[in-house]
């Protein structure tokens, strides 16, 4: 028997090496692109300057036989096809934003169910194991409704827009492909992941499984950089001749000018946001179940599906900058559509939720004191760090210019308030959303030493918290004075002011979490942590960061997709539909909420589908096995 | 299930409470139409093709984006401001500084070029970072998502030119005039305001203090000039009254209905025409012989 568990396990290895090999040989193709996206066929002859030359013999090629690169053609309303009763727009708005939301949630989940499973692996503590093994069963059912939205899409797309695809197969033909060869890869690891987990556990065979998910990872890393180049390109096109028709060399379209900050936007976003989805379904079993001991692992589960959202969270406005940048920097007009033209409201909005994001997130690390033994010792700071946060979120929702009634213009006498105007501009709001992510960082910490007592003689035992403290306010001082002095310059060089602000919080964000570290090494507990005992609002903290993510990723694609404005594909092949208008805010407020309904609707069914398996399977002998998590009760 | 009821409220309330908010807390602005190539023929007086020039320089040339006082991204163009003279005025200056490296060879070809090739010449502090002002982030307006025809750049030239007070040296268009019924009409210009809203049949829809009666399909027009300057980020009252004269669906007023008015004005209607409206409409208690000299014959 033994014998031929060693050969099933060689083979199994083989057979794994061998698809492993062939994956990363993609990978590396598509690292080298140079050579394999050269399209020979239709670019006749190398040039350095390649623009007309390259585009010309599409033009004088005399054999058609030949395919030859397209350039996109000028449509008319009645080019595009019309499904009684569909609204094309629409349809492919609701499917592409469904498929975005699955696709978001299983591209981060085996992420930090990956970084989990590592952790049960260096700490030898088999309830990291379990945990992550069940964040991989939330998310199984995800990659099915992920799939089938993505299989709908593409063939709405085909089916209503068959110029725009035509002209999009011309330039990324061969990504395509990969593309979809990268699914088996996917689908070969994410299978043996999931289902071969607990037998290589047993097996002792963990090495290998966390090999296996690294390659999930890997593919779905490749499949999200893949499809981003498709989104990249349709907003700031690139490896084009001049009538707009690709010149043959595919990485030179993959790697415009938007595409690095759009894939760091999106992968940092996507594990903010899969971390709220799973949080949220953890927050559902604690209000759920009525075992203490699930009740427990669920709210130590929700803990750290939240840690997770927390860590997506404070570098994703860094990443947002960075992208708004090279927008700008790729196009002005393109750059002033999005912050400052039909579309500025929208920041305002964004402002709102963000400030939904971070108040739901500090309510819920402050609930948490109330399950530390030793908490209590930082309950006092809760009411400041809470006054900071709301001074700092009204400061960034304040409008620079405000609607008002006749009478309330003859009243300020001007269209900016004389004292809240000043809060309007981005002086106020980059100092303000600095101090945001200040605060929260100081509410996680807090809570993060809550249970915790520095032990030693050591300089960071005996000062660290002074220095923390010393470090938070020459940041604040910084951040506030920079804020106030880009008051008093031109707005050029304003701009440039938010750099070394960001920088300020950078430094405290990796300061002070160095200085935990040198500081409570050797630590002692003061108490434990009482799991499972927190506040059903609490819980309900969770949901609000759910849905808040959710209905803002709707909306930031709307703006996203919006800034093209009336271009399939921007300056280079303009949408002459009927839907070629912009839709006005209230219009996609209510097509978002719609688009999340549907979405909630499928995260029950993806929710329930584990749940659902479990009812039979468990297993007594094997929860007894692990050992408990210090409860409330 | 009985368990789900109260999150699914909760998020449901949440997700309404947002789009609530989107729907009734922020102000309605209504997206531009997607621009269209302005056809045009010899058949056009100056001051409509100046209009025209206006019409685009405010919409499809996408120009106020950057050429504003608000974000003041770039040069102010219309006006005298803290960049100097209109733009008309100092093109002429501008191919005489040391740094310009452009080919042309008068204020006309400078604005030309400008629109071309907006590097040829960079304003001190407002090229791209880093370039020592030697790049300027301005698009050229004859390709890419503006693409704007030669006939349409000299229209916005000829505005700019009107704008400025100088010679309109932009020649006018040359081309198929469109077919006619042979009926040639006598083009006659309003000499105030009154006039004005008579000529363009707004008593029809509006009501405003020189009109004796008017009807109620559009707003008043002796009160939106109140709120104009506030309606839009980045326009002022006065543009923000051109532009809902030219494109009156560009922001459609609560309460009223959109493509109700004629969205042609900019061909038919002469700059001087339109600034006596804006007036009338921002000062509706001025009289009409209070109204500012016609700019015709500049």
């Amino acid at each position: 028997m033994l014998g031929k568990k060693k050969i099933k396990t060689s083979l199994f290895r083989a057979v794994f090496v061998l698809l492993a090999f062939f994956l990363f040989a993609n990978v590396a193709s598509v690292g080298s692109v140079a050579k394999f996206f050269d399209h020979k066929a239709y670019a006749q002859e190398e040039s350095a300057d390649g623009g007309e030359e390259a585009a010309a013999p599409a033009e004088e090629a005399v054999d058609d036989n030949v395919w030859k690169p397209i350039a996109p053609p000028v449509l008319e309303a009645k080019d595009y096809p019309v499904i009684s009763g569909v609204n094309s727009r629409i349809a492919v708005w609701i499917v592409a934003q469904l498929h975005l939301f699955f696709g978001a949630f299983v591209l981060a989940v085996p992420i930090f169910v990956w970084v989990i499973e590592l952790i049960g692996v260096m700490t030898k503590d088999p309830r990291y194991d379990h945990m992550a093994h069940e964040f991989m069963k939330v998310a199984m059912t995800g990659f099915s409704l992920s799939a089938s939205f993505g299989g709908l899409l593409t063939m709405l797309l085909i089916v209503l827009y068959p110029q725009f695809m035509e002209y999009m197969v011309s330039v990324f033909g061969k990504v395509m492909i990969i593309y979809a060869l990268m699914f088996f890869a996917e689908s070969f690891f994410v299978y043996t992941y999931y289902y071969g987990w607990d037998r290589m556990t047993a097996g002792g065979n963990k090495k290998l499984h966390l090999f296996l998910g690294l390659g999930v990872n890997a593919a779905g890393l490749v499949i999200m950089l893949l499809a981003n180049s498709w989104t990249a390109f349709m907003m700031a096109p690139a490896g084009l001749g001049d009538n707009g028709a690709f010149l043959g060399d595919t990485w030179a379209a993959i790697a415009g000018p938007l595409w690095g900050p759009l894939n760091l936007h999106r992968f940092i976003a996507n594990i903010a946001y899969g971390g709220s989805i799973t949080a949220a379904y953890a927050a559902y079993k604690v209000l759920t179940t009525k075992d203490a001991r699930e009740k427990a692992h669920y709210d130590w589960m929700g803990y750290t599906s939240f840690f997770v959202t927390m860590a997506g969270l404070l570098p994703l406005p860094f990443a947002g900058y960075w992208l708004t940048k090279e927008i700008y920097g790729y196009s002005q007009q393109m750059g002033i559509t999005l912050m400052g033209g039909v579309f500025a409201w929208l920041f305002i909005i964004q402002a709102v939720l963000i400030g939904a994001l971070f108040l739901s997130s500090n309510y819920y690390l402050w609930c948490s004191l109330g399950r530390t033994n030793g908490g209590d010792r930082y309950s006092f700071m809760i009411a400041p760090i809470g006054t900071v946060i709301l001074i700092a979120f009204l400061m960034w929702f304040t409008p620079h210019t405000l609607i008002m009634s006749a009478g309330e213009l003859a009243q300020i006498g001007d269209a900016h308030h004389p004292v809240l105007g000043f809060f309007g501009v981005m002086a106020a709001k980059n100092t303000a959303v600095n101090i945001l992510l200040l605060a929260t960082f100081c509410s996680f910490q807090i809570f993060s030493r809550a249970n915790k007592k520095a032990v030693g003689d050591g300089f960071w035992q005996k000062n660290g918290t002074a220095v923390q403290t010393g470090l938070y306010i020459a940041a604040a001082t910084n951040i506030i004075a920079l804020g106030v002095y880009s008051y008093f310059i031109p707005a050029a060089v304003r701009i440039g002011l938010s750099v070394p602000q960001v920088c300020t919080t950078l430094v405290v964000l990796v300061g002070g979490t160095i200085i935990d570290v040198l500081m409570f090494k050797g630590s002692r507990e003061v108490g434990e942590m009482k799991w499972g005992n927190m506040p059903v609002r609490s819980q309900y903290a969770l949901f609000l960061l759910a849905v808040s993510f959710t209905w803002l990723m709707g909306l930031m694609g709307y703006v996203r997709s919006g800034i093209r404005q009336h271009w399939h594909v921007y300056t280079v092949f303009r949408d002459n539909s009927v839907n070629a208008f912009t839709p006005t805010l209230p219009f996609a407020a209510n097509m978002v909420t719609l688009i999340v309904i549907i979405f909630v609707a499928l995260v029950l069914f993806m929710f329930w589908m584990p749940i659902l398996a479990s009812k039979k399977k468990k297993d007594p002998a094997a929860l007894e096995e692990e050992p408990a998590l210090e409860t409330g009760n | 299930m009985r368990d789900l009821f109260p999150i699914l409220i909760f998020s449901l309330l949440v997700m309404f409470g947002y789009a609530g908010f989107v729907t009734f807390g922020i102000p309605l602005i209504v997206p531009a139409p997607p621009p269209v190539e302005e056809k045009l023929s010899g058949d056009i007086t100056m001051e409509q093709y100046v209009a025209i020039g206006d019409k685009i320089f405010h919409g499809k040339g996408t120009c106020t984006l950057c050429h504003n006082t608000t974000g003041h991204r770039a040069p102010i163009l219309e006006m005298a401001s803290s960049d100097g003279e209109p733009v008309g005025v100092r093109a002429a200056e501008r191919i005489k500084d040391p740094r310009y490296q452009g080919e042309a060879m008068n204020g006309e070809e400078y604005l030309h070029e400008s629109l071309v090739d907006p590097s040829a010449f960079v304003v001190a502090g407002y090229g791209k970072t880093g370039t020592n002002d030697t790049v300027s982030p301005m698009p050229s307006v004859n390709k890419g998502a503006i693409g704007l025809s030669d006939v349409e750049m000299g229209a916005v030239i000829a505005y700019l030119q009107s704008a400025a007070g100088v010679d309109i040296t932009v020649a006018l268009p040359t081309g198929e005039a469109p077919a006619d019924d042979g009926e040639e009409e006598e083009v006659t210009v309003a000499a105030n305001a009154q006039e004005a809203f008579d000529k363009f049949g707004c008593s029809a829809c509006h009501m405003h203090p020189l009109i004796d009666e008017g009807g109620d399909i559009g707003p008043d027009l002796g009160k939106v000039g109140a709120t104009a300057g506030s309606r839009v980020i980045g326009l002022t009252a006065e543009q923000f009254i051109a532009q809902s004269i030219i494109k009156p669906n560009a922001v459609i007023a609560e309460g009223f209905d959109a493509d109700t008015m004629p969205d042609d004005f900019a061909e038919s209607m002469t700059v001087s025409e339109l600034n006596m409206l804006v007036d009338a409409v921002l000062h509706p208690d001025k009289k009409p012989d209070q109204e500012p000299d016609s700019t015709e014959g500049e």
